[in-house]
């Protein structure tokens, strides 16, 4: 009876607070009909918004990719002087709020920041334009790959390394046959969810954004551009395919988490504990 | 001779047959300051440009009080509320079997993957006086929208997971056994609860609670569109940031991130030490 009970609160509780917010998404999307959705996704201020989103994520996510790959092979293979401040320094941005990282970017590069002066001598622009959008991304999802592979690495271990080594194996041998295949359904789960923040980060982006609807909004910032200037069912058409990005990479994880428990599952214990 | 002068050496690291150390060591701590460190120097070299004076009164002026005490009080809220319903939907996961189970355990993490201005839109839209939620609560006088219990709402949606993720594995942990004991003395299920198994939980679920609230004094993207972002009642500590760089006021916006980022460091200690003891008492 008890056991009901819990259970019907908790199923209620997330029907309410994750569900409806997910299938509001979809019906106000919808609201107008299948043709109105597909001509506000249509529009070509969606479609440069669209084009500016995987441009970013293709620069952010392999950026924090070759990232987390060293740092997991100095971290995880060595034991060093203060590996475990390097750990927390990498997780910072994970507690730094997404306004501060715009705000860092633009101290740096805008007009008054500390490289202003020289980078608008030599005409170049970083904020309100694309290479302050992606160094801002790369801010935010600087921990992503990095913490997934780090404790994967640890809890493996280093004995397969160990014996390529004194089978007389180079150090890139090592790494692409031995170390790389041990490691890739981590690395993928951290690319995963790295992309997933990467194509929705709003924050950070909207502080260094142009925020020029069709020139520098990204999806998401597309979304708030429509749904100020009372366009909702255009800023829910968009919203939606952020929501549908959102739900494969659910689906992605969890199937990754159901095939590959159990090497996924000592990391979020360790990760836990 | 050589042995004594090796000993003398101090030892940084530990000697390892594998190659590549010095290599990935330095890819790691150059990108890591250019990204993270070095643009927080810059911050932090502004701030001290201000003088502590100056510091002072950018965040005592009352917008920036008044701001800060909405963004703590709503984050505290939020967290809370979250502790009781994020232990429930942990415990009702790991514990019971139930058509669909998988479903929602998959669904907890929705709010990680969900961008927050898709976030903001959905719960502002669901919470208005004429939204599915806000329709029903209208009529008996419960305003969440354009509030400050509509940021409340919207740091529950987007810290649900992390008190769920941190107190699961230790639900999953726990010894069953001593639960079958207590039951076969006579204990009722809710002394159980209370003197068993929920003080083992306890350490995780503080944790989770901090995780939470720092998650949530950070929040930007999806409080902006449910918040009535009125200073003094509903304005929080990011948006003000905000505020202060489209008027240009980069002295404001310095000032005020760096005090934002001495709670979050704060914040993070607390965070460390309270993980530290969990260790302590699970031993290892």
């Amino acid at each position: 009876m008890v056991r009901i009970t819990l259970i019907i609160a908790a199923m209620l509780f997330m029907a309410l607070f994750l569900v409806f917010p997910l299938a509001v998404v979809f019906s106000e999307a919808l609201s107008a009909g299948l043709g109105s959705y597909l001509s506000s996704i249509a529009d070509p201020n969606v479609t440069s918004a669209i084009e500016l989103t995987l441009i970013i994520a293709v620069i952010a996510v392999p950026a924090n990719l070759i990232f987390g790959v060293c740092a997991s092979w100095c971290i995880a293979r060595f034991d060093f002087v203060g590996r475990n401040l390097l750990i927390t320094l990498i997780d910072l941005p994970f507690s730094i709020s997404p306004v501060i990282a715009g705000l860092l970017e633009v101290l740096l590069f805008g007009l008054n920041g500390l490289l202003g002066n020289w980078l608008s001598n030599n005409n170049i622009q970083i904020i309100f334009a694309l290479p302050g959008m992606v160094i801002a991304t790369i801010f935010v999802t600087f921990p992503f790959v990095a913490r997934e592979v780090i404790p994967l690495a640890q809890e493996q271990g280093n004995d397969e390394e160990e014996a390529a080594v004194t089978l007389g194996a180079s150090g890139l041998q090592i790494f692409w046959r031995v170390s790389l295949p041990k490691l890739r359904w981590g690395l993928f789960y951290g690319v995963l969810l790295c992309n997933a923040r990467a194509m929705g980060e709003f924050g950070a982006v909207s502080v260094v954004s142009g925020k020029v609807f069709g020139e520098t909004d990204t999806l998401s910032l597309a979304v708030e551009s429509l749904y100020e200037s009372y366009e909702i069912q255009a800023a829910f058409a968009v919203a939606s395919l952020l929501a549908m990005l959102a739900l494969v990479t659910l689906v992605l994880k969890s199937a990754l988490e159901w095939w590959h428990r159990e090497e996924l599952h000592a990391v979020r214990r360790k990760k836990a504990a | 001779m050589s042995a004594s002068l090796a000993g003398a050496r101090i030892k940084w690291r530990q000697p390892s047959i594998l190659p590549g150390f010095v290599p990935s060591l330095t890819v790691t701590l150059v990108w890591l300051g250019i990204i993270v460190i070095g643009p927080l120097g810059v911050m932090l070299w502004f701030t001290a440009g201000l003088g502590w004076e100056g510091f002072f009164d950018i965040i005592t002026r009352p917008r920036v009080l008044g701001d800060l005490w909405v963004s703590l009080y709503t984050a505290l809220m939020a967290s809370l509320v979250n502790a009781g319903f994020g232990l429930l939907v942990a415990w009702v996961l790991t514990r019971y079997e139930f058509p669909g189970r998988r479903l929602a355990d998959a669904l907890v993490d929705l709010p990680f993957a969900l961008p927050t201005a898709v976030a903001g839109i959905a719960l502002s839209t669901l919470y208005a006086p004429n939204g599915w939620i806000g329709a029903v609560l209208a009529p008996l006088g419960i305003h969440i929208a354009f509030t400050p219990a509509g940021i409340v709402v919207a740091m529950m949606f987007i810290s649900l997971p992390f008190i769920v993720r941190t107190v699961q594995p230790v639900i999953q942990d726990l010894e069953v056994e001593q639960e079958e004991a207590a039951s076969l003395m006579g204990a009722s299920p809710a002394q159980i609860f209370l003197r068993i198994s929920l003080p083992a939980i306890f350490p995780s679920l503080l944790t989770g609670f901090a995780l939470a609230f720092a998650r949530c004094l950070g929040e930007y993207g999806s409080i902006i569109f449910i918040a009535g972002n009125k200073p003094f009642i509903s304005e929080i500590v990011p948006v003000l940031i905000v505020a202060q760089l489209d008027q240009f006021d980069y002295e404001g916006a310095t000032a005020i991130g760096t005090l934002m980022l001495g709670v979050s460091f704060l914040l993070l200690l607390a965070i460390n030490l309270l993980q530290a003891w969990v260790r302590r008492r699970h031993g290892g």
